[in-house]
């Protein structure tokens, strides 16, 4: 356990600063902060006050590791630019490796927060190269749209309670992060799982809802309108809330459409573009809502209509339970439908011991089935498709192409945030750097989706 | 001919129309090719096609778009023979097969042209067939229009010999890192892009990741002197 640095000598440039002390691993050096009088002296000393700052990749206020380089002069940033990849998984080169059913379990943790929103997409497209699309049964849609909208309210929950944290206002979090998990307990119920759920399956759902679902998912409705005029009261005409937002962030139709910025930051431009209404998918066009959109072009626009959204996402909540009639959560095709029989045993989700029983005890076929799709899966015809969903954050777009195998050929993930990140240099340009902060909270990034 | 071959794709459900692009030939199962395969798999050949080029009418407002964008690039004083090579119809979206040097064009009218208002361009997704001799890569761009509520798809194909695209990033800004992006990955130079990049991997990222020969490392797990292939590798449904 000798390292060079554990043998100091009389011109370490570290000993004017670190104290040391000797431990049997080594020396050890308490570093503090550095002296700030000496670098602000030499910034003094140059031909011009610029100075480039590296915020993040690891800082509370980038929404994971986002790094952002800002070139100030002053209090004023004159160049920003964004770095990213350091969350970059790979995803969707594993799903060339896997079978297409197992590809759900990879796009649930690309944007960890809109999980339901990419299953959705990605599923969508595959029943369009499948062309099943008219077979999807309407209980697994109506239950599809619930989700989605039950991951919508969670994931700007999330938006403005990180939003609000990075303003100092650590009540909004708490009180942002205390509704999500009201959703995340639903869906802990539902799927088995808090996140990462492969709930949403190619053909319809993994299961159907489990007893009681309902009735829970209507009281949380109830509790979550009355807990959605608390931000209102908290934040929405708060002066100083206000302030920090209104008119920071500004990009407006124009740059919307340059940048290909979707999702709240397109609506708060007044343009009440939404995938939900444009291009329908999953019924969506039976269901009644309204597209809230804003004309300020900032933060605070967005942050309203995020609000509104939320309440919005209730309403279809509703109107899906109201017209949830029994029947198969699965298309009807033994060929795709994958025989996932599962429940909720003392060891956690698995295979339900009545499925196990049949499958091994009475029917061989059955077993033969079940071994054959689980580990060569379904053909899909060669073909490309591409699928959109208005996630949370904007339109989140699939483009999948298969060569007639058994695992997708291509998967790419045209990822909301990802886009609208890009808007973040035209946003903060130009400002201070305490805007920059609501600014890239405006645009509610999840790296988990930007880098996949 | 082998009679696999002869009826299509084999065990997989052909293409509608019948016909299509060839861009590769499978032999072989589970990594079996040659002799010595005492399964039987080695003699299976599927061929694999893509849907090909469909003829007029394409249906719907497919026309429509395909009528305006042939007269629009008429007045650019371009032949549309000569820039777009085909026109493909499938699952109910349509996909222009642009050639490369006309594509910043081709995407400009799309944009401007008022009865075609292709606002958005939602990226450029790439794609490798190693197979598909003289086109390996290829470029897909979805450009929605919001003023009409259509989505149509372009796509470019190169050789890998000579992987450039015309950068479209001066027509569509949106595009400026979904072509890194596609660059990172896949190696595809877009010429004219303002700072090609590297996006994901680190800057001194040696290959293009996303190809369908990159070597994938695996962990070299050795068992009882058995190796864990990488999963490249390992025998798969071909």
């Amino acid at each position: 356990m000798s390292t060079s640095h554990a043998s100091p000598h009389a011109t370490d440039p570290t000993a004017s600063q670190a104290s040391a002390r000797e431990t049997t691993e080594g020396t050890v050096y308490t570093v503090t902060g550095g002296d700030w009088d000496e670098i602000a002296t030499a910034a003094a000393r140059g031909d011009d006050e610029k100075i480039i700052v590296n915020m993040g990749p690891q800082h509370p206020s980038t929404h994971g590791v986002l790094r952002l380089i800002l070139e100030i002069d002053g209090e004023t940033v004159t160049e920003a630019r964004c770095g990213i990849g350091y969350l970059h998984t790979g995803i969707e080169k594993n799903l060339e490796y896997r079978t297409w059913t197992q590809g759900t379990t990879f796009v649930t943790r690309m944007d960890y927060l809109t999980p339901f929103f990419n299953e959705t997409a990605y599923c969508l497209a595959v029943e369009r190269l499948l062309g099943i699309e008219d077979q999807v049964p309407d209980r697994a849609s109506v239950i599809r749209v619930m989700m989605m909208e039950l991951n919508r309210i969670s994931s700007h929950l999330v938006a403005i309670a990180t939003g609000g944290m990075e303003l100092g206002a650590t009540t909004v979090m708490i009180y942002g992060f205390r509704d999500r998990e009201l959703v995340l307990d639903l869906f802990e119920l539902i799927t088995g799982l808090r996140m990462n759920h492969a709930y949403i399956r190619p053909g319809g759902l993994a299961q159907d809802l489990p007893a009681g679902a309902v009735d829970q998912v209507r009281e949380f409705v109830k509790k979550m309108r009355k807990n959605l005029p608390e931000y209102d009261k908290l934040c929405t005409g708060n002066p100083v809330f206000k302030a920090r937002l209104q008119d920071v962030g500004y990009l407006d139709l124009a740059g919307c459409m340059a940048l290909g910025a979707t999702g709240p930051i397109l609506r708060s431009t007044g343009l009440p573009h939404d995938l939900r209404k444009a291009q329908p998918y999953c019924g969506y066009e039976t269901y009644d809502f309204d597209v809230p959109t804003d004309t300020t072009c900032d933060s605070y626009g967005r942050f309203l209509i995020r609000l509104e959204e939320m309440r919005q996402s209730l309403r279809i909540v509703e109107q899906c339970l109201d017209r949830l009639e029994p029947g198969p959560v699965m298309v009807g095709d033994k060929k795709i439908a994958w025989p996932a029989q599962l429940a909720l045993g003392p060891d956690g989700l698995g295979n339900s011991l009545d499925h196990i029983r049949n499958i091994m005890g009475t029917s061989m076929e059955a077993l033969i089935h079940h071994f054959k799709l689980v580990t060569e899966g379904f053909r899909v015809p060669p073909g490309q498709a591409y699928a959109a969903v208005e996630s949370a954050k904007g339109e989140l777009g699939v483009h999948v192409v298969s060569d007639g195998g058994t695992r997708p050929f291509r998967v790419h993930f045209r990822d909301p945030s990802f886009t609208n990140l890009q808007s973040m240099a035209a946003m903060c340009e130009g400002g201070q750097v305490a805007d920059v902060i609501v600014a890239v909270a405006s645009i509610d990034p999840v790296m988990g989706g930007v880098d996949r | 001919m082998s009679e696999a071959e002869a009826n299509g794709n084999g065990a997989v459900p052909s293409p509608r129309g019948g016909t299509g692009e060839v861009i590769d030939v499978r032999r072989g199962m589970f990594g079996a090719k040659e002799g010595g395969d005492t399964s039987g798999y080695g003699g299976l050949v599927r061929t694999v096609r893509l849907p090909g080029a469909s003829g007029r009418p394409y249906g719907g407002w497919f026309d429509e778009v395909a009528d305006e964008l042939e007269g629009a690039l008429e007045e650019q004083g371009l032949v549309p023979e000569e820039v777009i090579e085909k026109t493909v119809v499938d699952r109910g979206e349509i996909t222009f097969h642009i050639a490369r040097d006309h594509l910043p064009v081709t995407a400009r009218v799309l944009r401007d042209d008022p009865a075609l208002r292709f606002e958005m361009c939602t990226g450029v997704s790439g794609v490798h067939f190693p197979g598909d001799s003289g086109r390996e890569l290829h470029a897909v761009y979805h450009l929605r229009s919001i003023t009409h509520n259509r989505l149509i798809r372009l796509e470019v194909s190169v050789p890998d010999g000579d992987p450039h695209i015309p950068s479209i990033v001066s027509v569509y800004p949106a595009n400026d890192w979904h072509e890194r992006e596609a660059y990172d990955f896949f190696g595809i130079v877009f010429d004219g892009h303002p700072a090609l990049t590297r996006i994901m991997m680190p800057d001194d990222w040696q290959g293009f990741p996303q190809r369908k020969d990159y070597p994938l490392g695996g962990i070299p797990v050795e068992y009882k002197g058995a190796q864990i292939p990488a999963p490249d590798q390992r025998r798969s449904y071909s």
